[in-house]
């Protein structure tokens, strides 16, 4: 049998190939959070400090949304022919499955966001005026955060009726924690102010859900 | 000459399985051999796909035991079990070479010729780019079986090969399982199509109501037990 790794690098690698392929994932996420983006812009008209005072909010919501339509397309290839039933059937571990997924999702969604920030920019007149590379730290600490719960919630509501009014569902309100942490750094990260404490919290919930994840990813596949 | 006693490879133990108040298995009690076909015959809702689902380790038995290669945990032996379901098991967007050569991967296999050889063994051309999802059924069922061969397994699970297969490729399908067997591979066959597999099969498995009521040699339908689907 391959070693766990070599399985999540081809399991990954097929998922960023089908994305490629089929556009599914960045194509939904990229228009739905253009659209966030301008019907914002054209609901508030903020000054510079106000727009450093909500944007962190601004910023994360519309990414939160944007990455659920990609966590639901995830696993939505997977059950298409029944697919997941052969991954199932074979010696390959659930967890690198979950890995390999978590990774895709968290390149899918740090692609919306490299190239939907420089709108927000634009649009909100943003400059930070605490550092900068503390705001790519809480980008990727908080987009791990929802990519890591949303992809196990994902799998866990995947045989369920509806499953993507479930998935928000499920995943909004465990997510709280971390949308706090990542709004609450972001804003005192803009505004000059320490947000060192949120950021602490955001790599322990990230530690600790990565943790839970990956030990129960295995019952939620095998479930009926 | 002596005659070798048969392996068994698989030994199914008072099987439930139910789904909510439904019960798909009702209790069923065999033992298959290695190196034989097995057809699986029965009317829709017999239990026919949940008694091979449950051998694939894909349903968990409500009660009841089932001990494939001398093992209860699925897991253990997966390696050497090939399964093929109704539907594909395949990606759309891949060929039927990227597919397989992903699937080998989950497997170990990084034999750089098995995919392209399995892909030949049912009649298809491995440098085929097409992707899967534009395959004709007849095609796509072929490289599903591909899928299912690809470990070399020692037990083969088929959900319905031969649906919505033409004649001539499914009696070429059915060659290549005969030859299959004969390399000592159990197999088992889900079918509504059991005329193909007369002459092929070593015994056919009637069941109905989710147990089995019989087992022949011939293609000939034991009689009912009466039972209901209730």
């Amino acid at each position: 049998m391959s070693a766990p790794t070599g399985i999540t690098r081809v399991t990954l690698l097929k998922d960023l190939r089908l994305e490629w392929r089929s556009k599914d994932a960045i194509n939904s996420m990229l228009f739905f959070s253009l659209l966030v983006v301008v019907v914002f812009s054209f609901s508030f008209d903020p000054s510079a400090e106000e727009s450093r005072q909500i944007a962190g909010g601004l910023i994360w919501v519309a990414f939160l949304f944007a990455a659920v339509v990609a966590l639901n397309q995830t696993w939505a290839r997977e059950i298409r022919n029944q697919v997941l039933d052969a991954y199932r059937v074979s010696p390959a571990p659930a967890n690198s499955l979950f890995i390999a997924k978590t990774l895709g999702n968290f390149i899918f969604v740090t692609v919306l966001e490299a190239l939907m920030t420089p709108l927000f920019i634009v649009f909100y007149r943003l400059r930070a005026l605490g550092p900068v590379w503390q705001l790519l730290l809480v980008a990727s600490l908080g987009t791990w955060a929802l990519v890591v719960n949303g992809t196990f919630f994902a799998a866990m509501s995947l045989r369920t009726r509806s499953r993507e009014i479930m998935l928000p569902l499920l995943l909004f309100p465990i997510s709280i924690p971390a949308i706090l942490a990542m709004v609450q750094s972001t804003t005192a990260i803009l505004n000059g102010e320490g947000a060192h404490f949120w950021i602490v919290l955001l790599a322990t919930y990230d530690v600790v859900f990565t943790t839970m994840c990956l030990l129960l990813f295995e019952t939620v596949l095998n479930a009926e | 000459m002596t005659e070798t006693a048969p392996v068994i490879v698989i030994t199914v133990s008072n099987l439930i399985k139910q789904f909510g108040r439904f019960a798909a298995l009702r209790g069923v009690t065999a033992e298959f051999s290695s190196g034989k076909l097995y057809a699986i015959l029965g009317d829709n809702g017999a239990g026919k796909t949940t008694l091979l689902r449950t051998l694939a380790g894909l349903n968990q038995p409500s009660s009841g035991e089932v001990v494939v290669l001398g093992a209860s945990k699925f897991h253990d032996i997966c390696q050497q079990v090939g399964y093929m379901a109704h539907p594909s098991l395949l990606y759309d967007e891949m060929s039927g070479m990227e597919n397989l050569q992903y699937f080998a991967r989950l497997y170990g296999i990084t034999s750089g010729t098995r995919c392209a050889e399995v892909i030949r063994s049912v009649g298809l051309d491995p440098d085929l780019v097409r992707p899967v999802g534009y395959y004709s059924q007849g095609m796509w069922q072929r490289m599903s079986l591909a899928r299912a061969l690809l470990n070399d397994p020692k037990i083969l699970l088929l959900d319905e090969p031969f649906s919505n297969v033409d004649l001539h490729s499914a009696t070429e399908m059915v060659r290549l399982l005969a030859r299959t067997r004969d390399r000592g591979t159990t197999i088992f066959i889900v079918t509504h199509q059991a005329s193909l597999l007369d002459g092929a099969a070593d015994e056919f498995v009637w069941m109905e109501y989710g147990k089995i009521i019989g087992r022949t040699r011939e293609l000939k339908r034991p009689e009912s037990t009466g039972g209901n689907s209730k």
